[in-house]
């Protein structure tokens, strides 16, 4: 299997663990896709360092062969499936009693 | 110094982002058992596809800018802070949107 199919299946799973098994529906939201457009701006400049050196490298035959900034486009789906699995965990575990307790 | 190279990324991530939780006090860190339950998940599922993508070989890791510690599947340590770390850099600035913007909750 390629990362090409990796990823795409990857960032279809994480949208599905949003509205589907936890029902989080951060993608509903606009405090989400806020929060992903300033990640994926960091998320280009770190990875673009990662793999510019490069420290990472990948195999021509496991991608699609377009880049961004040095990352293969993998990556972005990559990175999205990452924040959305997480932030949908976080907000799962969380409620206001959670965050009212902790301060 | 270049075997640092990696682990400076990380450190330069949690760097950039403390000031959230020190100036903008978006509470991340402090809520920390609930930091770590929702690490837990997200490291199990991409250590293992990194692992997984380690072993058909669909990326490789240039040792000369690693800490030469590899963990099970040949993973470097680096990779198993990297989903610890930026995890942790996405929950703070979600928290920060909201913080300076609650209404975006919904």
């Amino acid at each position: 299997m390629s990362y090409t199919l990796l990823a795409v299946l990857g960032a279809a799973a994480a949208v599905l663990v949003d509205l589907v098994v936890l029902r989080t529906r951060l993608l509903t939201t606009r405090a989400f896709w806020v929060a992903y457009a300033i990640i994926v701006f960091f998320q280009l400049v770190t990875n673009g360092v990662l793999t510019g050196i490069p420290i990472v490298r990948y195999d021509p035959d496991a991608i699609i062969g377009w880049h961004l900034v040095f990352a293969p486009v993998e990556d972005l789906l990559f990175g999205f499936a990452l924040v959305m699995i997480t932030l949908s965990t976080w907000v799962k575990l969380g409620g206001r009693e959670t965050r009212r307790a902790a301060r | 110094m270049s075997h640092l190279s990696y682990l400076a990324v990380l450190a330069a991530c949690l760097v950039a982002t403390a000031p959230l939780e020190l100036v903008l006090h978006v509470g991340v860190y402090a809520q920390w058992r609930r930091l770590l339950l929702t690490l837990l998940p997200v490291v199990v599922v991409f250590v293992a596809w990194d692992v997984f993508a380690i072993s058909r070989r669909m990326w490789t890791y240039d040792p000369r800018y690693l800490v030469d510690v590899t963990l099970p599947g040949r993973l470097p340590l680096e990779e198993l802070l990297f989903f610890l770390v930026i995890p942790t850099c996405a929950v703070l600035t979600y928290e920060a949107v909201l913080t300076r913007r609650p209404e975006w909750r919904s």
